[in-house]
């Protein structure tokens, strides 16, 4: 219901005129107007570019923290995880402040170390290379996990038997590891792909003022005043369409690869010694953490004690003003933050509690129609996030169900943007408890519920728990959805930075961001007390 | 000079630049009777306990004012919604569509929206007494339905680092010389108030063709007119060509290295009303709030802090601003922005690509 009723509107629309009639004009406009294939351009040129650059550096990344000796591969990992929380708009707008090819800092350091002159720069990050580059910090991670997660299930003995038949280290690793690997490798791709297609916040800051669109920063824009629903709805189906298609290609993908890992009792991994390399290949990393975690981090720090925040903190630049603004004199922060702390929490709870009943339900058969139920769980992940804020637009500004101007249409949005990953996450978790324990449970006399309360849920405890926080950190950094259903009084903290960058309040933002950003870790502290606990997906905004 | 004479010559000259405004309807006055601030009128707001503020003035002015609204009327809460004013209209818009009324008091700086508001019935009648006291006909609805808070203008801009005085662009034209390229930033329409209006009278007294020319410069397109000001403050581009004359005035007042030009082709003059929603959630507050906005009070705070210009009689300029009156400035045209903006916003995307 929550994702049919959105769709079924879309498409609706985006088959009829304004007078109701059935057309397809707004198809005719889309794919003859130049004003929505150059938007189609860029955003297929952006996905497929983003896609290959976060492979190209996450997969040997993956491959050092799961299969070497590299040191502190722990740290790696839990930097890796900072740069997946981060909310990709502001990565965009810290980047602003980095490599803006004037006031950027990292420019102002060039020029001063160059001796340069004031209109030369390193970095442009107003263009489609900078967007680019932006984009594949925060997507890079996904890869990351895929890979890195199917490394570490690699079983040692197979490049143990590669090289007891004399193959040296690089023949194993061409031979075995690499085939091993690469369906994740491609499945990582196809997700980076994904993201980047249906991101909607870092185009919007960092396209826009450079003077091109991308498809999610066009259908916004036909939002705007006069409102083009018509085509809005029309310009989201192909993108829905494209997701649809590429996530098939994905499960194809995937499916392929559990089954070419050999079953059985697995050995531990076995570390490729990198000797005198394994200083240089933690150097590596770290130069690329730079780029989604210190620098930006660092720029925001900067603009929050900055006066003036294309200028680096001293004596003269410092000031507390942006933090007393932000907390004493603008009026919206009270609200924002109140709105998205009730948002998170009350979509983690709903989205967990939806997720594990589904979730029990297919993986222990108990209805008939298991199979929909999954399927209907799961088919969230096909619609991007702008796409279902329209569909919920066009659903709930009209009866019978007017929700918008309510925190409800935002609560539907991200509950639904959040069931698919949460119920993966815990159906494996459920399939992961021997169906024995439960029973064995029964047979001695016990209802199900009973069963469930006493024996089930206490051994799925972290993975509730770790799919409620998950929801909850998804949910802060939601821009996408909320940009299209907010009103004034729903406005959540990723809505009001959007609504600061585009009036330029950069040390506003700073202080917002760092907010958002405390409210994240905390919560991935939380994760990192829960042991034994893997990488889950979550959605970009 | 003293300030009444100021103001006063200031108002005559101005109101000749703005002589077909949003204000000339040809229904005659209904307008009701002026409201002074009564004991009766804040005792009613702050029952309410809150007013809801729309506006598209740049976020610290606007919570300055709302800060010295609840300085004054302790109890009584401003919540400052700010976003273009064409974000404002859309919002309004939807919200209203979904029967949503959220808004009390609005400031837009696209006059136009109040004369759709109007016509929509959804303004309240109310005047202030300092509104029927204090502001010539100009610049107020005959039937009481809007005044004009504040008028502002779109200037262009430069940084003084990166730019010498003498080297600055002194007209419009002037900023498609080719030493430009790469160099401008300027707002957009579609967000902002001030930029539609100002894009309207460029475009009527110089012509598109200079937006034409203007688009090859590479500008960097941002949205808000609060932007470009920031933006040249931060050294990020050398010359804005549109944006709000006060931001600019606020970066250099706070030792940014900018400086306002006033071209020579005449500057866009921008009248930016207030008006309150018949549906307002808070009715009384929304009464004592318009009261207080064009109170001599919150104006010194738009003129003085704000670096905004005033239309009340009583307000004189702050020294070291070029006054109103010695600015050539180009006239203002509510009805026909109104007519033309759907056209404007297509044909400015179309132009810039964005």
């Amino acid at each position: 219901m929550l994702t049919l009723l959105p769709l079924s509107w879309l498409t609706y629309y985006g088959f009829h005129d304004r007078a109701g009639g059935l057309t397809i004009a707004n198809f005719i406009q889309l794919v003859t107007d130049p004003t929505f294939l150059d938007p189609l351009l860029t955003t297929l040129i952006l996905a497929t570019s983003s896609a290959v650059t976060c492979c190209a550096v996450a997969a040997p990344m993956g491959w050092l923290v799961a299969r070497t000796d590299m040191p502190l591969r722990r740290t790696v990992r839990a930097l890796v995880m900072a740069s997946f929380v981060t909310p990709p708009f502001l990565g965009a707008i810290a980047w602003e402040l980095l490599a803006a090819p004037n006031s950027g800092l990292l420019n102002k350091l060039f020029r001063t170390a160059a001796g340069a002159e004031p209109d030369e720069y390193l970095f442009n990050i107003y263009t489609l290379p900078g967007l680019i580059f932006v984009i594949s910090c925060y997507t890079f991670p996904y890869v990351f996990v895929l890979v890195a997660n199917a490394l570490d299930r690699i079983p040692g003995e197979l490049e143990d038997a590669s090289s007891i038949l004399g193959s040296s280290a690089w023949t194993t690793a061409r031979r075995v590891t690499v085939p091993l690997a690469l369906p994740a490798v491609l499945a990582g791709a196809l997700v980076a792909f994904l993201q980047a297609m249906t991101l909607f916040g870092s185009p919007a800051i960092l396209a826009l003022p450079a003077g091109f669109h991308t498809m999610t920063t066009k259908i916004w824009s036909l939002f705007q005043y006069p409102p083009k629903l018509e085509l809005a709805a029309a310009a989201s189906l192909p993108l829905l369409v494209l997701t649809v298609a590429l996530l098939r290609a994905e499960a194809v993908m995937l499916g392929r690869r559990s089954y070419t890992v050999v079953g059985g009792r697995q050995g531990e991994p076995r570390r490729v010694r990198l000797g005198r390399w394994k200083w240089a290949a933690l150097g590596l990393a770290f130069v690329v953490l730079l780029n989604p975690v210190f620098l930006p981090y660092g720029a925001l720090l900067n603009a929050a004690f900055s006066r003036v925040p294309s200028e680096f903190v001293s004596f003269d630049n410092l000031t507390l003003h942006n933090i007393e603004f932000v907390f004493f004199e603008l009026s919206s922060t009270g609200l924002a933050i109140r709105n998205t702390l009730i948002l998170c929490t009350s979509a983690a709870t709903i989205g967990t509690v939806m997720a594990v009943v589904v979730a029990y339900m297919t993986s222990r058969r108990v209805v008939a129609w298991h199979r929909a139920l999954a399927f209907l769980a799961t088919a969230p992940v096909a619609v991007p996030g702008i796409v279902l804020g329209v569909g919920l637009f066009l659903t709930y500004t009209r009866p019978p169900f007017v929700l918008y101007g309510t925190l409800w249409i935002l609560l539907i949005a991200f509950v639904t943007i959040a069931l698919p990953a949460a119920y993966q996450q815990l159906q494996s978790a459920f399939r992961a408890v021997n169906p024995d324990l439960e029973e064995a449970s029964r047979i001695l006399g016990a209802t199900r519920l009973g069963t469930l309360g006493r024996i089930t849920a206490p051994l799925l405890r972290t993975s509730v728990i770790a799919t409620w926080c998950f929801i909850f950190i998804g949910v802060i950094r939601e821009l996408s959805a909320a940009v299209m259903l907010f009103t004034s009084d729903t406005k959540v903290i990723s809505v009001l930075i959007f609504d600061l960058n585009e009036s330029g309040d950069l040390g506003a933002i700073a202080v917002l961001g760092i907010i958002m950003l405390v409210f994240t870790f905390a919560v991935v502290a939380l994760i990192n007390r829960i042991p034994g606990f893997g990488g889950v997906r979550l959605r970009n905004t | 000079m003293p300030g009444r004479n100021i103001s006063r010559r200031t108002l005559l000259k101005a109101s000749g630049a703005a002589a077909v405004s949003a204000f000339a309807s040809p229904i005659r006055a209904a307008a009701p009777e002026p409201t002074a601030v009564t004991p009766a009128l804040i005792a009613a707001a702050r029952k309410e306990g809150k007013v809801v503020y729309y506006t598209p003035i740049d976020l610290p002015v606007a919570e300055l004012i709302a800060k010295a609204f609840e300085a004054k009327y302790p109890g009584i809460a401003v919540r400052v919604e700010r976003t273009g004013a064409e974000r404002v209209f859309q919002r309004i818009g939807q919200e209203y569509a979904s029967h949503i009324h959220a808004v009390d008091v609005v400031t837009s700086s696209d006059a136009a929206h109040f004369i759709v508001w109007k016509r929509d019935g959804l303004l309240e009648p109310f005047v202030p007494e300092d509104v029927a006291r204090h502001y010539v006909a100009e610049y107020k609805d005959p039937d009481g339905m809007f005044a004009a808070f504040r008028a502002s203008l779109s200037v262009i801009g430069y940084n003084t680092r990166l730019v010498k005085a003498e080297d600055a662009p002194k007209s419009f034209a002037d900023l498609l010389d080719p030493k430009w390229t790469g160099k401008i930033v300027k707002g957009h329409p579609a967000y902002s108030g001030t930029i539609m209006t100002a894009t309207y009278e460029i475009a009527r007294d110089i012509g598109w063709d200079y937006f034409e020319k203007l688009a090859k410069q590479r500008i960097m397109q941002v949205q808000s007119a609060a932007d470009p000001p920031k933006k040249l403050g931060l050294g990020e581009r050398a010359v804005m060509a549109d944006g709000n004359e006060y931001v600019l005035f606020q970066v250099k007042e706070s030792g940014g290295p900018v400086e306002a030009v006033y071209p020579t082709e005449g500057t866009p003059f921008i009248v930016s009303p207030n008006g309150l929603f018949k549906a307002a959630p808070n009715p009384n507050a929304a009464r004592l709030f318009q009261c207080f906005c064009f109170s001599p009070e919150c104006q010194e705070l738009v003129v003085n802090r704000g670096a905004m210009r005033s239309l009340h009689a009583q307000i004189k300029d702050k020294p070291g601003r070029r006054p109103l009156g010695e600015i050539k400035l180009m006239k203002e045209d509510a009805a026909a922005v109104e007519r033309l903006s759907e056209e404007i916003k297509a044909r400015y995307t179309k132009i810039f690509r964005v």
